[in-house]
């Protein structure tokens, strides 16, 4: 029960957490117009924040802390530039990294 | 409707591959904490939030208390607050279907969502609900699986996951062709590497987003009107 309980408040606050900028500045009228701008461009700085935070445990104590994740980051923005297929770009980046950490740096 | 959810498809296999792989590690994690696969599909469906129900697991084995569970799950989901800014005017329109846009609004939709234009024919809004419902699918999948699997699992997966770092690069590949205004982007980096310097790994996305807005705001006139 008590388990239910923390689950609902969980939902609860997630939800709250994406609804606020629709209670803040969505009433039909037009949004401030810097609430426009910051969701013009908020999504290239966020989309750099979000591939950072996901590179955040590459450590350069030694080449298994790196090579891996960052090598597949190039060779996915490389694969794009070359085929701009985003599934190509996925997958090549992908199952090269899985190779590099499960046979290559072990 | 068969072409919308054909085309929606096409654009979230990446995000099939990487729910499936962090959410099984979720229903891994509930299996080894001793829950039940109700409770466990029951978060996905009502939570959904990947780092968020990573840290649910830890606050109900360590039953925290109502307080201490709404205050680490606001921080660790507060990046949020700043998606819908940029879904304001694309879920606008939209009536009833808004209210689940906005709860089904995770990272990876958010990445989708910020760079979709529904193909020729496909009704845009139909297309967003798509995308956003198949996410949701992925998720609540991937967790069940991971606990109906448990260790059982022998297909080595390990890495599987860079699925979601190598979406989030193709998105911003894309975004950074789309436009000669590249600060933004830059600000991006310089901000969240400042960030992680600053107050390290668990805490850096805070402090970034609020140096990322802070700092797009301060250069707004000086940022070039481009599209």
């Amino acid at each position: 029960m008590n388990e239910l309980i923390l689950v609902f408040i969980m939902a609860l606050i997630t939800f709250v957490t994406r609804a606020l900028p629709f209670v803040l500045f969505d009433h039909g009228d037009h949004p401030p117009k810097a609430v426009l701008y910051l969701g013009r461009v908020l999504p290239p700085a966020v989309m750099a924040m979000l591939i950072i935070y996901c590179l955040k445990d590459v450590s350069f104590l030694s080449p298994g802390g790196w090579v891996p994740a960052l090598l597949s980051c190039v060779v996915v923005i490389l694969l794009h530039l070359w085929k701009n297929n985003d599934l190509i770009s996925i997958f090549g980046g992908t199952i090269l990294y899985m190779i590099l950490i499960q046979a290559v740096f072990v | 409707m068969k072409r919308t959810v054909r085309a929606a498809f096409r654009a979230t296999i990446p995000v099939l591959m990487g729910y499936l792989a962090i959410g099984i590690a979720f229903g891994l994690m509930m299996d080894a904490a001793g829950y039940s696969l109700l409770l466990t599909v029951l978060m996905s469906v009502t939570i959904y939030a990947g780092a968020g129900q990573y840290l649910g697991v830890s606050l109900l084995v360590a039953g925290a208390s109502p307080v201490q569970t709404a205050l680490l799950t606001l921080l660790v989901n507060f990046r949020h607050m700043f998606y819908g800014l940029s879904m304001l005017e694309k879920f606008h329109g939209m009536g009833l279907r808004k209210l689940y846009m906005i709860f089904s609004l995770t990272d990876e939709t958010y990445a989708l969502l910020s760079s979709a234009r529904a193909p020729e024919g496909v009704p845009e809004k139909d297309y967003y609900l798509a995308i956003a419902l198949l996410d949701h699918s992925y998720w609540i999948i991937g967790s069940a699986l991971g606990f109906l699997l448990g260790s059982a699992l022998s297909i080595n997966t390990t890495g599987v996951d860079f699925a979601m770092t190598a979406l989030f690069v193709v998105i911003a590949v894309g975004q950074w062709r789309g436009t000669k205004n590249h600060l933004p982007a830059a600000i991006g980096c310089l901000a969240t590497l400042l960030s992680l310097q600053l107050v390290g790994k668990d805490n850096m996305l805070i402090l970034a987003l609020a140096m990322i807005a802070a700092l797009l705001l301060a250069l707004q006139r000086r940022m070039p009107a481009d599209e």
